[in-house]
């Protein structure tokens, strides 16, 4: 400290003052190149694919002449798309709802001062460390009608549990949500079990003291205090259901009458497939537009939540 | 009174152990399968006799599964240690000016950041694709690389903001008044403790990158140069494969990544709450 002091005498105020004054310029100077860089290529691109979503751009020719909302009416109505908004209605509510319950459950059990936790939360939360197209290559074979779980179901007497899996032409999209939901709710685990552990025995003890069951200390005290998890556990869960892709694409395919497509793998096929640049880029801004309903609503409230 | 209660508690115990052991076992369910088919010879594998353990320990499957997905798997090394150096380099630069050169509109350009960071790739895929093909690096590695280092940009800033936060200001006011500029307090009081920030970081964007599809896929449409997830699909994709050889590429292409989660798991916790935002 001592060194600190003789400095601080040996420089004049003002010399300090410029001097921080420089080093904020060298800050924000070192920090352009990184804003560029989100500006062209996560803002500027979405503008961009929104343009092409007004413009005419339908073969493999750049064709960027302007002509509305054309596109977005023809999209809005084809069979495809229409079946893509069911199936991410019905994807959403079986990933999110999954991973969320099952998420929860385990991390409460785990808080439960379990002997060999370390050994169940490495067992829980290594799947996310896998692809997803490694999981949907053992998820595929699992949920094949003729073997995998079916045969499981058949050998431990509980054939009536036997199902057509993702290959059923009305809720097939559902059976994917099982195999992403293996992946993902070890995340959703270990956001819930660091809260739990978060939260000061003062309070279970409180509770006991009056008198209140473990049900009621979750439902009332519990649950409520975990509710900026859960908020975040929605969001992270709504994002992998509007974005998902890799899982859809090694499992399933586009499905029967397109039973098991979903927004990403519409818009991948228009864009190489067929070559519909428009088209592609029509999914592609409503997917922007449905994931920004979701996400800054979110970053503006946790921000709130950090300048109080 | 006393034994009841203990009975009660004894019952509850059990069920709590129960339910996690059955989850256990359902989670562990789809890796008995994959390390299971990759033991069998190709003649073993019946849809019949799926969850019956191999006769021998068979690595055949794995050497054949080798040959054809070992140069995506190099690709693959190839595209992600890079990218991960360069993106946890650039992060705990832009982290270390977010959390201690806060200047007007810093934590605006900030949010903007975390936007960009949660918004699908498909809204950027089809500009991607031309940019990258009017400066030549459409289909190459070296674009691939690009490409994941500018999209490691929000994840890693946020990851080292975080840490470099509970970093007490003092000690970055006691390095200004010591006549330390800019480059001096991050390079004399920030790196040296920033050792377990860059590696969360680096393990965080090394499973993501290594886990990537969805832009090797467009970037890298030759197969020859896809990364190995890729590999990986085209191996299941084509019915004529045989499962054994499907199942022990996909055990290759995970192996890394898995090995990693098991050496450094605790680092990969911290990684997954950083990477959540909150907090």
């Amino acid at each position: 400290m001592a060194v600190s002091q003789t400095h601080l005498s040996a420089l004049s105020p003002t010399v300090h003052k410029r001097r921080i004054n420089r080093d904020l310029v060298i800050a924000i100077v070192a920090l352009t190149p990184s804003i560029i860089a989100v500006a062209i290529f996560i803002y500027t691109f979405i503008a961009w694919t929104f343009y092409v979503s007004l413009a005419n751009w339908n073969t493999s020719v750049v064709d960027y002449t302007f002509t509305g909302l054309g596109h977005w009416e023809r999209m809005f109505n084809s069979f495809r798309f229409q079946m893509d908004l069911r199936n991410l209605a019905l994807y959403a509510l079986g990933f999110m709802s999954q991973c969320i319950v099952i998420g929860f459950l385990l991390a409460s059990l785990l808080d439960q001062h379990i002997k060999g936790e370390a050994v169940f939360r490495t067992i829980f939360i290594f799947p996310f460390a896998v692809s997803a197209v490694v999981t949907g290559v053992a998820w595929r074979w699992l949920m094949r009608p003729d073997t995998g779980i079916n045969l499981l179901f058949e050998q431990l007497g509980l054939g009536f549990l036997k199902s057509n899996w993702f290959s059923d032409p009305t809720f097939g999209i559902l059976f994917v949500t099982i195999a992403s939901s293996w992946q993902f709710s070890g995340y959703i685990m270990a956001l819930y079990l660091a809260a739990l552990r978060g939260i000061p025995a003062e309070v279970r003890e409180a509770a006991q003291i009056d008198g209140c069951n473990t049900w009621n200390l979750y439902r009332h005290i519990i649950i409520p205090m975990l509710a900026p998890v859960t908020f975040t556990a929605i969001v992270l869960t709504g994002m992998g259901a509007i974005r998902v892709f890799d899982i859809v694409m090694v499992m399933s395919g586009t499905g029967q009458a397109f039973s098991t497509d979903m927004l990403a793998t519409h818009m991948f096929e228009q864009m190489f497939t067929a070559n519909r640049f428009s088209a592609a880029a029509v999914i592609g801004s409503f997917m922007i537009i449905l994931s920004a309903l979701l996400v800054v609503p979110y970053l503006l409230s946790v921000r709130k939540e950090q300048e109080q | 009174m006393r034994h009841a209660f203990s009975l009660k508690r004894l019952w509850s115990r059990g069920a709590i152990y129960a339910t996690l052991i059955a989850f256990a076992l359902y989670f562990l369910m789809p890796v008995y399968v994959l390390v299971n088919t990759s033991f069998k010879p190709y003649t073993e594998v019946s849809i019949a006799r799926m969850w019956e353990l191999p006769q021998g320990l068979y690595l055949g499957s794995f050497s054949e599964a080798w040959s054809k997905v070992s140069p995506n798997f190099l690709n693959s090394l190839i595209v992600t240690v890079p990218a991960a150096i360069i993106s946890s380099l650039i992060g705990s630069l832009n982290g270390y000016i977010f959390s201690k050169w806060r200047f007007r509109g810093s934590n605006t350009i900030f949010l903007l950041f975390l936007i960009g960071m949660f918004l699908p790739y498909q809204g950027i895929l089809i500009p991607m694709v031309l940019t990258l093909r009017a400066f030549g690096l459409y289909g190459t590695i070296p674009g691939l690389i690009f490409i994941h280092c500018v999209f490691g940009i929000p994840i890693t800033a946020l990851m080292f903001r975080t840490y470099y936060a509970n970093v007490p200001d003092d000690l970055v006011d006691a390095g200004k008044i010591d006549g330390c500029g800019f480059f001096g307090i991050y390079r004399h009081i920030l790196l040296p403790i920033a050792a377990p920030a860059f590696a969360v970081v680096l393990l965080w964007q090394f499973t993501s990158i290594w886990n990537d599809f969805i832009i090797g896929l467009v970037v890298l449409s030759n197969p020859r140069l896809a990364p190995v997830t890729v590999a990986v699909q085209n191996l299941a994709g084509s019915f004529t494969t045989e499962w054994n050889i499907q199942m022990s590429g996909a055990l290759i292409a995970a192996a890394p990544t898995i090995i990693v989660y098991l050496l450094l798991g605790k680092l990969f916790m911290r990684g997954l709450l950083a990477g959540s935002v909150k907090g």
